[in-house]
């Protein structure tokens, strides 16, 4: 049984559909990568897995049990985690609190996470007592993914955790992507660097207009020349 | 040197206690639209019904504060900031509540706001009337008069406005400390920087809303009993106090709490300095003055009866040069 699976996902904002059957599966210590063009859907497929938009049709399941629709409050007590795209952060709190904000539901072992947050993104604990929103780029993106390991995360799902990022804060990122999957944690993330993204993913989805067009390992995928002519650039 | 204490008797007292008042109504206002994003346009019905629940508490046991030495209205604060609370998580549920789940846009929720206002009002006028009432039922309010040594005229200081300067900074103090130190009070701080984030880490928003209402309350409760308990108690209280709450509110920047309290401060004083009788001041010069240059009996910028245009200028001043406030808050 997987740790978590799609199938079949129907789902969108309201009126027209944005996802049109989409399936995908992954396993504890695994990273799954969502790849594809510009408005494929990918974000959208986050948040129908993280109960932002309705799910109209298919299943979601989290260890086999089903989730869809369920609100993010419930899959946060569950030990989902999420990182969005775009405001990721709390940015008047310092860092610190951003970290505390992440163990909300479970205050008796904050300070023990926030350590070993500190530990996994060194950067951080120089300027905890900063506002996040003063942090460089990579840096905030550390503060959203600290927030979201706060919690324990048995899944967690992040939004292009290296959009913007210069390749050396990429290559930390997905360092640090690989470590929390080692820990025990299955990762979903969308990602525009696809094949930085796929060259560490256990699993690759290639999503366009809402369907997945290919799905495979990530080596796979990388040397599929198709997937490559189509979605990789080349 | 009596004038010096002229001047602090009626600016720096006065000027206080209308910004004490201010602040809190004002903290309230931010607090509300930093969780809940609308301008809670009854907030100032909300001082009144507060400064109310006191008064009728006090009417039905008047010599309750006897035995502390407290006036009774102050040993009846904490019960009328609890149902004022209770009274303001209810028109939540009742009113705001059900237009958030349809989403609807800020300026209808600003539209029931004053909805809620005219009930407020209508309620309130339906059983107080509209004449004033003391709130020392039975009892007199005392007054403090502090010599300086070698000056004629005394400080004055009424109990009151000793209990409300005791009270606005233990307010002030404790908010802050629950803003930066608990965990709740964090999480709303985290709420006013991003409510979806919020819900993606787990925190529960309903509390927090609840939480706001409940602070929101209490404070107004105790601003509008404060502030009657020095005057009278007023059913149209509220009609003088929004303009200038909302001002304070948005002077201090919207959505920041101590901004509220600067602004507060700001508007409370430029209110008290604007119909400050200046005449009183230059009298020791009088004399040397030539005679073209007669000192007028008053002095003030505007006359006490129109002070209510002092917030007015003041927030539109505001609006026009700097919209986000001191402290660079949300606009409205
Ligand atoms: N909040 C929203 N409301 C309505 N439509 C949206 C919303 N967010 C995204 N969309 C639409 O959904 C489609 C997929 O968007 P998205 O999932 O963000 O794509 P991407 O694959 O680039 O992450 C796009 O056509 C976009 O316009
Ligand atoms: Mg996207």
């Amino acid at each position: 049984m997987p740790l978590l699976e799609a199938i079949d996902v129907h789902g969108g904002y309201g009126g027209m559909n944005i996802l049109n059957g989409v399936d995908m599966a992954i396993e504890a210590e695994e990273i799954g990568v969502i790849v594809g063009p510009n408005g494929a859907g990918k974000s959208t497929m986050l948040k129908a897995i993280f109960g932002l938009l309705s799910v109209t049709d298919g299943d979601i399941r989290l260890r086999g049990e089903p989730i869809a629709n369920l609100s993010p409050h419930k899959l946060v007590e569950r030990g989902m985690g999420f990182v969005p795209q775009e405001k990721n952060i709390f940015p008047s709190l310092s860092v610190e609190e951003n970290l505390e904000m992440g163990a909300f539901l479970k205050p008796a072992s904050a300070s023990r996470l926030k350590q070993q947050i500190y530990e996994f993104f060194p950067p951080l604990k120089e300027k905890r007592r900063q506002p996040a929103g003063e942090l460089s780029g990579g840096q905030r993106q550390m503060v959203a993914m600290g927030r979201a390991l706060m919690n324990e995360p048995s899944v967690l799902l992040l939004d292009e955790p290296t959009a913007g990022l210069s390749p050396r804060y990429m290559n930390e990122i997905f360092e640090r992507v690989k470590a929390i999957a080692a820990t025990g944690v299955g990762v979903l993330m969308v990602e525009q660097n696809a094949k930085q993204a796929l060259r560490i993913a256990h699993k690759g989805f290639v999503l366009a207009a809402g369907q997945n067009r290919f799905t495979d390992s990530g080596e796979a995928l990388l040397n599929d020349p198709q997937v490559a002519r189509s979605f990789l650039g080349g | 040197m009596n004038e010096l204490i002229y001047f602090f008797n009626y600016v720096v007292v006065a000027g206080s206690v209308t910004g004490c008042i201010y602040a809190m109504g004002a903290v309230g206002v931010t607090l509300i639209y930093s969780i809940l994003r609308f301008a809670h346009f009854a907030h100032a019905d909300m001082m009144t019904l507060g400064a109310f629940v006191v008064l009728l508490l006090t009417m039905l046991f008047p010599h309750a504060g006897d035995a502390l030495g407290l006036p009774t209205a102050i040993v009846m604060l904490p019960i009328g900031m609890v149902f004022t609370s209770l009274v303001a998580v209810g028109i939540d549920r009742a009113f705001y509540q059900p237009l958030r789940t349809h989403k609807v846009k800020p300026i209808v929720m600003v539209i029931a706001s004053l909805g809620v206002t005219l009930m407020l009002q209508g309620l309130i006028r339906l059983f107080a009337g509209t004449g004033a009432q003391s709130l020392y039922v039975d009892a007199r309010k005392e007054i403090f008069r502090l010599e300086v040594p070698g000056i004629t005229r005394p400080i004055i200081l009424t109990e009151p406005q000793v209990i409300l300067f005791v009270v606005t900074i233990a307010a002030v103090v404790g908010l802050h400390l629950f803003l930066t130190r608990s965990r709740l009070g964090k999480a709303m701080r985290a709420m006013s920087d991003n409510p979806d984030l919020a819900r993606a880490s787990g925190i529960n928003t309903r509390l927090i809303i609840t939480l706001t209402w409940v602070i929101a309350g209490s404070l107004a409760t105790l601003a509008g009993t404060l502030l009657s308990l020095d005057v009278a108690f007023k059913p149209d209280l509220s009609f003088f106090l929004l303009l200038p709450i909302f001002a304070a509110a948005i002077v201090g920047g919207v959505g920041h709490p101590f901004g509220a309290i600067a602004g507060g401060f700001l508007v409370g004083f430029a209110e008290t300095l604007a119909v400050f009788n200046w005449s009183v001041l230059l009298r020791p010069i009088r004399d040397s003055l030539p005679d073209w240059l007669a000192l007028p009996a008053n002095l003030a910028l505007v006359g006490t009866e129109y002070k209510i245009v002092v917030p007015f200028f003041i927030l539109i001043a505001v609006l026009i040069w700097r919209p986000t406030g001191i402290f660079k808050g949300k606009v409205i």
